[in-house]
């Protein structure tokens, strides 16, 4: 496995109350993304765990991205990958947001 | 050891137990007057459909007897034989029930123990031996899950990268060492001493809870299995029945 | 809430993941989860094998309402290594049902498993025996278990033991159960004992509607999430023993099946001779056509499990 951690400035905090959200599986192509609410709300931390080496540059232009477009700011995000596209990565993260967005059941 | 030795070793004062298609069936008579019912899987046999009904009608046989004797569950078998025919009666039906029979004759006041004295595998040894309230073993007994070369080509990993990995955990690979660490086997006999003796003193013991998992923790070959179980329990019982969702 | 308040929608079953399917079976908002995600209990030998971990393991254990009544409920990932059982994964469900022992309260277990997991297959092997046990004693005191089964990876090997010592089943077509998987077959016994790229040869022999006909299951429904709600619902109402008039009767069931069709050589035979008109047409029916044939057929096991 290999262990990718980034932490961002993040200029969109999170909305919602939610304090976590989890979406996706860990499967071939896929991943699953942990959000929770614990951080102050201008920083996003990503820590990922992935099964396919050496793509740490994808990785990182995938966040910074995610970071600057969506609400991720207070969020700690927590992905375990199967292998997963940038595409997938990127949807996955929105997906996230968009959950903890929800409001509290 | 063969089977005549294991009962040789059992039943000094004699046993009247009957081989038939590889199963075993009768009755061991123990020191002071004492009986014990006998069953079991011999000659290394995969237990189908047909095995399983026979051995669970004996056990039903032996509850509704009512006289609260033990029962020694011999295991020397293959993994669930594995054909089309099984599948399409329904051998999930068979071993499960082969299993609930053993625990409620436990229940029932039985004392279960099992004596894993050859070879047992996946569906086989489940609904055998790991129903029993005790299990113990002779040495040389060899469980598994699955052999090695096929977990080799399921995890599409060489056989050499499983074995020495096999090195470093007792968590997956087969043989009686790891099922004893990892607390499936409460104890492994001395073949050198009496058995008699070691089955009077397992017979001994109180009939108790399940505790494979704490002994497994406690032999430090499955170190979360008791922790975790023990959380959920404690939650589900302590936390308020309208939690709030996380 | 109840049961008129929820999910309108249609949801496969087979295609949902397993928190979408706890959100569609329970009464909305009920449900509470122990050992969430965020305490991370992931398998600790997955990474021996430099494998991907889940924060949950692959299962979901907690507590929820159905049709107003309480309910312990765990439900499978079966995307996640195929939905087996390792030692955290198993441990999860023994605490769940001895929880359910000493609370008294009803079980529902969503199985979606390929049975034991290779890479921790001692501690799963044995997470499966004490989770029969765990149910054995459930059901002595009175509790329901009742199983779910119609997931991407069907109920198979350590899980389809599991699924035979409940109280009740509810399957659907796609729900496949089976002690040995159709590779397993095949790899050990040849292909000419199971061909596993036969897709029809493997529904028709381990599929819902099989284990539906011969009492291997109680209620059969479509692959929809309300439907297995309805169903859950439904299968709260069975009786909750474990007895010796009740292991005697799945004795006498299980031996009156071996008479009848233990020398069938496939599943078609078996559905002739429990008096399915047509039975070749079995696998394409519909739903609705498929239970009309089956009602007062069927063998079942209504005094049995």
């Amino acid at each position: 496995m290999e262990k990718l951690n980034f932490k961002l400035n993040a200029p969109n905090r999170a909305r919602g109350t939610r304090a976590q959200a989890i979406v996706g599986v860990v499967a071939s192509g896929n991943l699953e993304v942990l959000l929770e609410r614990v951080l102050p709300p201008d920083v996003c931390i990503i820590e990922i765990a992935t099964a396919a080496h050496g793509f740490g540059a994808v990785w990182e232009a995938v966040v910074r991205d995610f970071v600057t477009r969506r609400a991720a700011g207070g969020l700690r995000v927590s992905v375990n990958d199967g292998g997963a596209r940038p595409d997938t990565v990127a949807l996955r993260l929105a997906q996230g947001v968009r959950m903890i967005e929800e409001p509290e059941a | 050891m063969t089977l005549d030795e294991v009962l040789a070793g059992l039943f000094p004062n004699g046993s009247d137990i009957t081989l038939t298609g590889g199963i075993v069936s009768g009755k061991g008579f123990l020191a002071g007057d004492s009986q014990i019912h006998v069953l079991g899987v011999a000659q290394g046999l995969p237990l189908g459909v047909d095995e399983a009904i026979a051995l669970a009608r004996r056990v039903i046989d032996i509850i509704k007897s009512g006289d609260q004797t033990p029962i020694l569950l011999l295991v020397d078998s293959a993994s669930q034989r594995m054909s089309r025919r099984e599948e399409l009666l329904g051998l999930n039906e068979y071993l499960a029930h082969l299993a609930k029979t053993l625990l409620l004759a436990e229940a029932e006041g039985h004392r279960t123990i099992g004596l894993l004295y050859g070879g047992s595998a996946a569906g086989a040894f489940i609904a055998t031996a790991l129903a029993t309230g005790k299990l113990v073993a002779l040495p040389g007994a060899h469980p598994a899950v699955m052999d090695l070369p096929s977990m080799a080509r399921v995890t599409k990993l060489p056989i050499d990268v499983l074995k020495a990995k096999a090195e470093a955990t007792p968590v997956f690979a087969p043989g009686l060492d790891n099922m004893v660490r990892t607390g499936g086997i409460q104890l492994v006999w001395d073949d050198s001493t009496s058995l008699a003796a070691q089955l009077a003193a397992i017979l001994g013991q109180p009939a108790g809870q399940d505790e494979r998992d704490r002994l497994g923790a406690a032999r430090g070959g499955r170190l979360k299995a008791a922790e975790i179980a023990e959380r959920v329990t404690s939650l589900a019982v302590n936390s308020p029945a309208e939690s709030r969702r996380v | 809430m109840t049961a008129a308040t929820a999910n309108t929608s249609s949801l496969s079953w087979y295609e949902a993941g397993a928190r979408q399917r706890i959100d569609a079976l329970l009464d909305p908002r009920s449900f509470s989860e122990f050992i969430g995600p965020e305490q991370r209990e992931t398998s600790p030998h997955l990474p021996i094998f430099d494998l991907p971990r889940q924060f949950d393991d692959g299962i979901i254990v907690g507590r929820g309402r159905l049709g107003g009544l309480p309910v312990l409920l765990a439900a499978q990932e079966g995307r996640f290594m195929g939905g087996a059982f390792g030692e955290v994964h198993g441990a999860k469900l023994t605490g769940l049902l001895r929880a359910a022992r000493m609370l008294g309260q009803n079980v529902l277990i969503l199985f979606d498993t390929g049975g034991v997991r290779l890479q921790e297959a001692n501690a799963g092997e044995l997470a499966i025996a004490e989770i029969m046990r765990a149910v054995i004693e459930a059901r002595r005191a009175g509790v329901r278990v009742i199983g779910l089964i119609g997931g991407r990876a069907g109920c198979y090997g350590g899980g389809s033991l599991i699924a035979g010592t409940c109280s009740s089943l509810i399957v659907s077509e796609q729900g496949r159960i089976s002690v040995s998987g159709p590779e397993v077959i095949e790899t050990n016994k040849g292909v000419e004992e199971f061909d596993s790229r036969d897709r029809a040869l493997v529904w028709r022999t381990m599929g819902g509607k099989h284990r539906y006909l011969i009492g291997g299951a109680d209620i059969f429904v479509d692959d929809d999430a309300s439907a297995f709600r309805q169903a859950s619902i439904e299968a709260l109402q069975c009786q909750a023993r474990c007895d010796l008039p009740m292991i005697e009767a799945e004795q006498r069931r299980l031996e009156r099946r071996l008479k009848h069709f233990g020398e069938a050589n496939d599943a078609v035979e078996i559905w002739q001779a429990v008096g399915i008109d047509k039975p070749a047409e079995i696998p394409g029916l519909p739903t609705e056509e498929y239970l009309r044939r089956a009602a007062d057929k069927r063998e079942n096991a209504d005094d049995a499990r």
